[in-house]
């Protein structure tokens, strides 16, 4: 009895319980199609080996987490993106937020401002303020942030083709309320390589645009050391229909590809390592997305210690953002999706995650509205202090299944990563289009389980029934395009345009040159450029980019 | 008519990325038979009359997220109508609020499907509407 093997419990136990009952399902599955056992054992780790494989909490390979207490010493930043209308209304939000007790900012911006448009351009019509606030110049931040003094708070802007031109202007915002770069703290996204594969806010081709990235890494090393400067992201990647494995093998080998670029560029890894960061979806399948989140922690680690010999232990840690997937939220029933959000929160923060982002329940129709921001902000609350979950680092470590599926999920994202260092690289990888059609060919097989029943969704395809509509959705009015129009049309009406027309030409020559292009943008933001017209000159010089892939 | 395919244009009007909506009904239609041509992201009203008219289509259907489709629709549906096109059907998808969608039938936007609407539902529609419309 003592040595009884899985396989003799099978027969005895499991076989003739079959037998008498079938399981609900032929098979049970992870998101990439790997069969899950009825039971995990002991058998299932085989070489399982505690230091090697997971190590304490803030040590290598970091398993357990990246600090040694994590949640019982502070809890994760509770980080809602947020954004809408012009600058005054976004304010307004923020200053909520922080007052019902969010610690940290995340910046929405409009489409326009994340394409180098300002709000005038003719290909602006429609898309100002829409899906997050018009920011055009300097002004527009200093409305946005009136009340919240920039060495309080730390902000998160999700900015990737036009991020170097926001960081300045969060430089010289901080400048001009006297806080000093060496003081500012947060996050520019800078993740361009994910926009090619999956989010679609692209400007330059890659080339230009890995310099601009790694522009930003070198110029932070020095001026801004404690900002992050990329959030390297696998959330638009999943949102577009990858599976987990899909999610961090694509996200890790972006990251490899920025760190072989900074290195290419004559940086020392460690000088920049440490200020990476990375940003994860939380899905719907609870253990997977836990083993994920610590899979891509060990995987990581390895990468940055046996890849690239970083010997700086921060180097190595995989520090990230999560937010529950918004592709989860379903429009019937919505009052359901506060619950979906719960779990993926919980999932998220079992599998170490350093801020959060809860989605709002009425997100399948339009950016939150505040009763429903309330929820999703309480819902963080309630795990961090009602329900015992921060208390204590990595509770399900060492659970049988958790292992296994972590060392699983593990093993397919590096083989993700051999594939693509044989394609030649992420950049070579996405010019062939290989990650674009993977995701496709996911997230149609994805769609084609709901409709052939073999997945759930409750409310859409099972336990059907009528609901009430919601009220009260946040809607942004056709006056903002206009207001914002005015104020841009000010601004430049205001500003001292032969300094703006010297700044552009200095930016100008600086992207023809090698050098770091940080301090020409700050000049130009200092002087009130508008973001269009610094865009103007770049995508003149650079080019720009259409899809890799379309279909 | 009934004899050839159905030709669809599916297009993303506006600025917005997100495309997976309209890859996976890009697919269903596909494999449903149908003539698919799929524009990509980041297309102006004009690219997509143009396109339209270029591929001969029965059907355009748009997929926006942004929440500009009530300043973006319009332009496409008179640039249909300007050339002589007003009998291609015109649907559209993605995150559009319901308060809208009379507005955007009233224009001439014969659907709307949200999130969480079968492919199936689409294909049927499109299949019903084209036979009609021939019939006639």
């Amino acid at each position: 009895m003592a040595n009884k093997t899985k396989q003799e419990w099978r027969e005895t136990t499991l076989a003739p319980a079959l037998k008498r009952a079938a399981e609900r399902q032929e098979k049970f599955e992870t998101s990439s199609g790997v069969e899950i056992d009825t039971v995990y054992t002991p058998e299932d780790l085989p070489d399982f080996d505690y230091i090697r494989d997971l190590g304490y909490p803030g040590e290598y390979p970091f398993t357990r987490g990246v600090q040694s207490n994590m949640y019982r010493g502070r809890i994760w930043t509770i980080r809602q993106y947020a954004g809408f209308g012009t600058a005054e209304e976004t304010n307004q939000r923020y200053l909520y937020l922080l007052e019902q007790g969010q610690t940290g900012l995340s910046i929405a911006f409009d489409l326009p401002t994340q394409i180098g448009y300002d709000s005038d351009h003719p290909l602006a019509r429609g898309e100002v303020g829409k899906v997050g606030v018009a920011i055009d110049s300097l002004r527009d931040m200093e409305i946005l942030f009136q009340g919240i003094p920039l060495d309080k708070v730390s902000t998160s802007m999700t900015i990737n083709a036009t991020a170097p031109i926001l960081l300045a202007m969060y430089i010289a915002l901080g400048k001009k309320q006297g806080v000093k770069p060496t003081e500012l703290n947060g996050t520019t996204q800078n993740d361009i390589l994910k926009e090619y594969i999956a989010r679609g806010t692209h400007i330059f081709p890659p080339r230009p645009s890995m310099r601009l990235a790694t522009d930003i890494f070198a110029y932070c090393a020095k001026q801004v050391p404690r900002w992050n400067t990329i959030s390297i992201s696998g959330y638009h990647i999943r949102e577009a229909g990858s599976t987990a494995a899909q999610e961090i093998g694509f996200t890790l080998a972006n990251g490899i590809a920025y760190v072989q670029a900074a290195i290419d560029a004559g940086l020392d890894v460690d000088t920049f390592a440490p200020r990476l960061s990375f940003f994860f979806n939380s899905h719907i399948n609870f253990f997977e997305e836990i083993a994920k989140f610590r899979a891509a922690r060990r995987l990581w680690a390895k990468i940055m210690r046996e890849r690239f010999g970083a010997k700086d232990s921060r180097s190595w840690m995989l520090r990230f953002h999560s937010q529950t997937a918004g592709c989860s939220l379903t429009a019937p029933q919505p009052h359901n999706n506060i619950v979906r959000t719960a779990i993926e929160a919980l999932a998220a923060t079992l599998g170490g995650t350093q801020s959060l982002h809860t989605n709002s329940f009425d997100e399948a129709y339009a950016p939150p509205s505040e009763e429903a921001v309330t929820i999703a902000v309480r819902t963080q609350q309630i795990l961090a202090y009602e329900n015992g979950i921060a208390d204590v680092v990595d509770p399900l470590g060492g659970s049988y299944y958790i292992e296994h599926l972590t060392d699983s999920l593990e093993k397919e994202a590096g083989e993700y990563i051999t594939k693509i260092d044989n394609l030649g690289g992420a950049v070579a990888a996405i010019e062939q289009g290989y990650q674009q059609r993977e995701i496709q060919d996911s997230s149609y097989r994805y769609q084609k389980e709901i409709e052939g029943g073999k997945r759930t969704v409750v409310g859409v395809n099972k336990f059907v029934s009528p609901y009430p509509k919601i009220v009260g959705l946040l809607r942004v009015k056709p006056e903002v395009e206009k207001r914002q129009k005015e104020r841009t049309a000010q601004v430049r009406k205001d500003r001292n345009n032969s300094n703006v027309h010297k700044a552009l030409k200095r930016l100008e020559d600086v992207a023809r040159s090698k050098d770091n292009t940080m301090p020409a943008f700050l000049e130009c933001v200092e002087a009130y450029a508008t973001l269009g017209e610094i865009c103007d000159v770049l995508r003149k010089i650079f080019s720009t980019q259409k899809e890799f892939l379309v279909f | 008519m009934n004899k050839s395919r159905i030709r669809v244009l599916l297009a993303k009007p506006g600025l917005d990325g997100h495309d997976r909506g309209a890859k996976v009904v890009a697919r269903a239609l596909r494999d449903a038979g149908m003539e698919v041509i799929y524009t990509g992201i980041r297309q102006t009203p004009e690219m997509i009359v143009e396109a339209a008219i270029q591929e001969d289509v029965n059907v355009v259907g748009l997929s926006i997220l942004s929440g500009a489709h009530l300043e973006l629709f319009p332009p496409i549906i008179e640039g249909l109508r300007k050339k002589g096109r007003e009998d291609a059907l015109v649907i559209a998808g993605g995150i559009i609020p319901e308060d809208d969608i009379p507005t955007l039938q009233q224009m001439g936007v014969k659907a709307v499907f949200g999130p969480g609407i079968s492919t199936e539902d689409i294909i049927s529609f499109i299949q019903k509407e084209i036979t009609q419309h021939s019939a006639c």
